[in-house]
């Protein structure tokens, strides 16, 4: 049975962060309107601000990473937050404690806020439905699911080169069957209302019906990239670049690797994102990702400034 | 025991039968229907006023769970849910823990089955040895300690080879093999159909073609070997319409559909609802609607629960991680109902497909109310609606996609042999 948005309680305010389908164009311009005033505490002497004062927020990494999780922990100190790292893919879960377990031990703890990540879609889902009303999720990426704040980090540094959602063609292009980051990219895209979202890639990394999700569908670079303000590479995973689904990264980096002589078939202004990490040679050439339409470094800053909206905004909204 | 049914409405599909009568039960055989035998006294009689009474439903897959899987759920917990959901006649499948692949394993489950006198169990034996695909079971020994039918229902086919010969053995006695079609390869890691809502929702999938494929094998090997095959729990349009030809080519190929696949779809996965997580996966709707109509026009032969408990631990898991299968045995009557009112069916047509078509298909002399034959009956109010919750269902499995739904069908009676082993 469908039930209500499980990220928005019943006056449609924000609770948890776990997936940009669903949400509101309204509730995604809040946030980037917020991030918008954090960007400066960002570039400051003194880079604190003491909004979430006494808070714990627990970072619940089921699946490594250093990137995402450093971001989210400079992201809460920067609001004064007391941030606590687990990296539970080498304790708990190796003993045997379940998912659900390792959440209620730190519920007791007095967790305020919970960042998850984990390698199953779906996880963070199932943690805030079994959290107490007043602690708040953030999906730090699960599975091929969603990983929204990477998507807002994105959709805010889209905002921040092109003036205006509405007029503008996207392309993701990689590997968007496995990618969190490509779901969530197209759902905050399409809800902001960007008229033509493209997904480019070969057959064997594209979901079945993506075209459902509102985004035109191309496999050649040439046609894909013809009037594209915006470029959204993705990560290719080392572990798909050679077996079924691609033969080698040298086959892929020739046809679908960016590189000057391919950017220059999209508009001469457009902008070019990576989530990192690269491979370099392999989704992007380095003349493209050193370039200076490459915009893969201000993602980054601005992803703390994001994240840092997002908590607050949760933190804010008590039930 | 002499139990007297009166004033119900009697639907019997097998012999056509629709009319307020009464029926007479003694030594646990029905002994009459309509006027009293000379001389009866009964020691029960049972008003059943507005309510139906019909034969002891048959279900083609209820997972008892035991051998070996009792944390699940025990023998005595599933039988009392299936007869508290009407159904007298249970087929066992082989995947418990060691699988019924031995004389000796399946003479014990039947035993304890008997001394628990509920339901009749019919295991099915396993095609195989250790369901693993390699070498024969002994199944003329099989079928001498109880089992029907033989089969390979997780979904592991053996390779074509050895289901050949599986096939040909089965053949030269006159079983006949039930099969879950599936080709593992498209499977693998797959927990969701191959559309829109594993796409949005990033879970792996299994497309429709590796049922299909199986479908397509499978068919060719019945026309290769002559035996007589039942494919279990169809999920797709597709595959509904390659046994739709070949049952039209004369192949003696029958199957059955799952409550669960009978009303829903992919879509009410929702957000990640682990009871919808089912093997085959729920397809779409367009799928669903199919295999309505296909149990309409007859190419489906049966509707079955596809009963598997599992322990809530199991369920509360991220949905790829969780464990597969809901529980249903206690739902078989209610949701065929379901079904047969929303395609404004005659109660009869409706129950003949959980009652004498399942039975027909299992080769049991079950699922009617002839005379002379033994007093299996489920009598139940089709007015009454009731809420599917935790404390409703009796087996220790709570999962299952209809929890919190209200849903019509409420069993009064069931007698197995002439005895009553359930009332409400």
């Amino acid at each position: 049975m469908i039930n209500r948005n499980p990220q928005l309680d019943e006056n449609g305010v924000l609770q948890h962060l776990l997936t940009t389908e669903g949400l509101p164009a309204s509730v995604l311009l809040h946030i980037l309107d917020t991030a918008e005033s954090f960007v400066g505490v960002t570039e400051r002497d003194v880079k604190k601000i003491p909004l979430l004062r006494g808070k714990s927020i627990f970072n619940l990494f089921f699946e490594p990473s250093t990137r995402t999780r450093t971001t989210f922990e400079i992201a809460a100190k920067r609001l004064s937050a007391d941030v606590f790292n687990l990296n539970i893919a080498v304790s708990a879960q190796s003993k045997g404690e379940t998912l659900l377990d390792t959440v209620n031990n730190l519920s007791a703890m007095n967790a305020d806020m919970f960042v998850v990540r984990h390698a199953q879609s779906g996880a963070a889902h199932l943690i805030a439905k079994h959290v107490q009303p007043d602690i708040h999720v953030i999906n730090a990426g699960d599975g091929s699911h969603a990983h929204p704040t990477q998507a807002l980090l994105d959709m805010f540094t889209i905002r921040r080169y092109k003036s205006d959602f509405r007029n503008l063609r996207v392309a993701i292009i990689g590997d968007i069957l496995h990618s969190r980051v490509a779901r969530s990219q197209i759902h905050a895209l399409t809800t902001l209302g960007v008229p033509e979202v493209r997904v480019i890639a070969p057959k064997t990394l594209l979901p079945k019906m993506v075209e459902r999700l509102g985004v035109h569908v191309y496999h050649d670079m040439a046609k894909g990239l013809k009037d594209i303000d915006v470029l959204m590479m993705l990560r290719l995973q080392n572990e798909r670049m050679k077996g079924a689904n691609l033969p080698s990264p040298e086959e892929y980096f020739k046809y679908y690797g960016l590189t000057p002589e391919k950017l220059s078939l999209a508009r001469r202004d457009a902008i070019v994102m990576h989530p990192g990490p690269m491979n370099r040679g392999v989704e992007i050439d380095s003349e493209v990702a050193d370039g200076k339409q490459s915009v893969i470094l201000p993602q980054v800053t601005f992803g703390i400034a994001v994240r840092m909206a997002v908590m607050s905004i949760l933190a804010g909204n008590q039930v | 025991m002499k139990i007297h049914i009166k004033n119900g409405r009697l639907i019997d599909p097998k012999n056509g039968i629709d009319a307020v009568q009464d029926i007479f039960i003694a030594k646990g055989k029905i002994v009459a229907i309509g006027a009293a035998p000379d001389e009866f006294q009964a020691s029960r009689v049972i008003d059943a006023q507005s309510l139906v009474v019909c034969p002891g439903l048959v279900d083609l897959s209820v997972r008892l769970r035991e051998p070996g899987l009792e944390y699940m759920a025990t023998l005595e917990s599933e039988m009392a849910a299936a007869v508290a959901g009407g159904v007298t006649s249970i087929a066992c499948p082989p995947d418990t823990d060691p699988p019924l692949d031995e004389p000796g394993l399946v003479e014990m489950l039947k035993h304890r089955a008997k001394s628990l006198n509920q339901a009749n169990v019919y295991p099915i034996g396993a095609l195989t040895q250790g369901l693993k695909g390699e070498r024969l079971t002994e199944m003329a020994e099989l079928n001498d300690a109880g089992c029907v039918v033989f089969g390979q229902p997780d979904g592991l086919l053996p390779n074509l080879r050895v289901l050949m010969q599986a096939m040909l053995y089965a053949s030269t006695f006159g079983f006949s093999v039930w099969l879950r079609p599936q080709e593992i390869t498209l499977t693998g890691d797959g927990v969701a159909h191959d559309g829109e809502v594993a796409t949005r929702l990033g879970l792996l999938t299994v497309p429709v073609c590796a049922e299909t494929i199986a479908i397509g094998n499978i068919i060719l090997l019945t026309k290769e070997t002559g035996v007589r095959v039942h494919l279990c729990r169809i999920s797709s349009a597709e595959g509904l319409a390659m046994i739709r030809s070949a049952r039209q080519q004369g192949l003696p190929i029958t199957c059955d559909v799952s409550i669960n696949h009978l009303h829903l779809s992919d879509m009410d996965i929702g957000f990640f609802d682990s009871n919808c997580h089912l093997m085959p996966p729920l397809r779409s709707s367009s799928d669903r609607d199919a295999l309505r109509h296909g149990l309409l026009d007859g190419t489906i032969g049966a509707i079955c629960s596809d009963h598997a408990p599992v322990d809530e631990d199991a369920k509360l898991l991220p949905f790829g991680q969780s464990e597969v299968g809901a529980t249903g045995v206690e739902l078989l009557l209610p949701l065929t109902l379901k079904w047969g009112s929303e395609m404004r069916l005659p109660l009869l047509n409706v129950l003949s497909k959980i009652t004498s078509d399942p039975a027909r298909i299992l080769g049991i002399d079950a699922g009617h109310l002839s005379l002379g034959s033994a007093a299996d009956i489920c009598i139940f109010d089709p007015d009454h609606y009731w809420k599917v919750t935790s404390s409703a269902i009796l087996s220790q499995g709570k999962n299952t996609p209809f929890m919190g739904m209200e849903i019509p069908g409420g069993v009064k009676y069931t007698l197995v042999n002439g005895h009553i082993v359930y009332e409400h």
